[in-house]
């Protein structure tokens, strides 16, 4: 019973979709804001999921039915199951278990690879050139990410995600941010996560004004809105993860607090900078950003 | 009304399906989104696949090639959606109505919720179109 409370209100789905909700809204109101207009209203995202679960779903003809539906489900559940153990970590829950640290990375990457699968799906031809895009990103984002949040694992000593913030956020401890190798760690994760969320700089798989809606292109009503949701999601658990790697805080409060100043830094990023080409991505990862998580893995070994 | 269309009408993502038009309604439909006019406040977004779409603003005249397309684009859109007619080419044909390759209007091609005539009409002009047809989904006056 227990388990189907953390599953399903706090701090599974519902809370998940509702923080993720608020987040998608302060994005586009943020947005708004710095196009000097009103924006819209509270309630936006609620209306845009409840009218795309109440239309037609159309499947292509062309379409492997399974994978085309399948896909949306497995990005969301993985995305819940992340919120799951960080939040658990972030909220003073229970001691989780060993390695969930390295569970979260791993999961981390289902929603891509879920975005990948449906537009492969699709049977279109701009679907299937957005989900080539998306795989090259992550092949380019993947590696610094995982050395970044490999900082921590050095400076903690420990892969499991409560014991990362007990070290980081107990009385006398600092936050791995508070050092050298965490600074630039935590630079280098603010980009991956602009990636990981497919925001401006980084939304090469979606461009709107190249390839339409990339890998979504086929998908319409629930399947849509299961979409939607997921990368709703997203945009509060990945900033979320960070936060709880890198500079957490003892109170529930102080986690949100940190996750909002993460979150305007992403919006910020996403409104003053243009798209970047897919090559362009590829070597802004391998050649600049991952020999700076290198270093700051270095640095940390070093004991800086 | 069920909750679905209540919330249909509180967040519409048009599609622009251009239909042969002059491109003069298709700047006067880009000038309506952009920040001045701000129609996101809404709810309305503008989307580039039809799959997506809960309105299709159509501009131009319905012609020889482009009526069946229209017609095809328009089966693809995801139920419920609704349809605008933006200018008077698809209203009713305008001076290309004896024209050799004049097809019929829009309307008799596929259902259509609101007229926005004009040549072409202004952006305060289609936000008032979009606001009375939500009126109209709604039931109200």
């Amino acid at each position: 019973m227990n388990q189907m409370i953390d599953f399903l209100i706090f701090p599974g789905l519902l809370f998940t979709a509702v923080c993720g909700m608020l987040a998608s809204f302060v994005d586009r109101k943020v947005t708004a804001r710095v196009q000097w207009r009103k924006g819209p209203p509270l309630f936006q995202p609620v209306y845009d999921f409840v009218k795309l679960m109440g239309k037609e779903m159309v499947v292509p003809s062309g379409a492997h039915l399974l994978t085309f539906l399948a896909a949306p489900l497995f990005g969301l559940s993985a995305i819940v199951s992340v919120s799951i153990i960080v939040w658990n970590a972030l909220s003073g829950g229970s001691a989780g278990f060993s390695g969930d640290l390295i569970v979260v990375v791993y999961l981390l990457a289902i929603p891509s690879i879920a975005v990948i699968m449906g537009g492969f799906a699709s049977n279109n031809p701009i679907a299937s050139l957005g989900a080539s895009r998306e795989m090259k990103l992550m092949l380019a984002y993947e590696l610094p990410f995982i050395l970044a949040v490999m900082v921590t694992v050095i400076k903690t000593g420990s892969i499991n995600m409560t014991h990362v913030v007990r070290a980081q956020a107990g009385a006398g401890a600092s936050a791995v941010a508070g050092s050298p190798s965490g600074i630039i760690a935590l630079a280098v994760a603010v980009f991956c996560i602009q990636a990981k969320l497919g925001l401006v700089p980084f939304d090469i798989p979606e461009a709107e004004q190249e390839i339409i809606a990339g890998p979504l292109i086929e998908y319409s009503g629930p399947a849509l809105g299961v979409i939607k949701l997921t990368r709703w999601m997203m945009l509060f658990v990945v900033p979320s993860f960070a936060v709880a790697v890198f500079f957490p805080s003892s109170t529930f409060a102080g986690n949100i607090l940190r996750y909002v100043l993460l979150l305007v830094v992403a919006i910020l990023l996403r409104n003053t900078n243009p798209r970047v080409r897919i090559d362009q991505a590829i070597k802004f990862f391998w050649f600049y950003t991952g020999p700076v998580s290198l270093l700051a893995v270095g640095l940390a070994l070093a004991g800086k | 009304m069920s909750i679905t269309l209540n919330a249909l009408t509180k967040s519409i993502w048009v599609f622009h399906a251009a239909c042969s038009p002059c491109n003069n309604c298709d700047i006067e439909i880009l000038d309506a989104l952009t920040p001045r006019f701000d129609l996101e406040r809404f709810g309305i977004v503008l989307v580039g696949s039809i799959r997506h779409a809960d309105a299709m603003l159509v501009t131009g005249v319905p012609n020889m090639k482009t009526a069946p397309r229209i017609k095809y684009i328009y089966d693809q859109m995801p139920k419920p959606g609704v349809v605008i007619a933006v200018g008077t080419c698809p209203c009713g044909g305008n001076m290309f109505r004896h024209s050799y390759n004049f097809v019929k209007p829009l309307d008799e091609i596929i259902p259509v919720n609101a007229y926005v005539p004009g040549c072409p009409p202004k952006p305060e002009a289609l936000i008032m179109g979009v606001v009375k047809l939500i009126k109209a989904l709604k039931g109200e006056k």
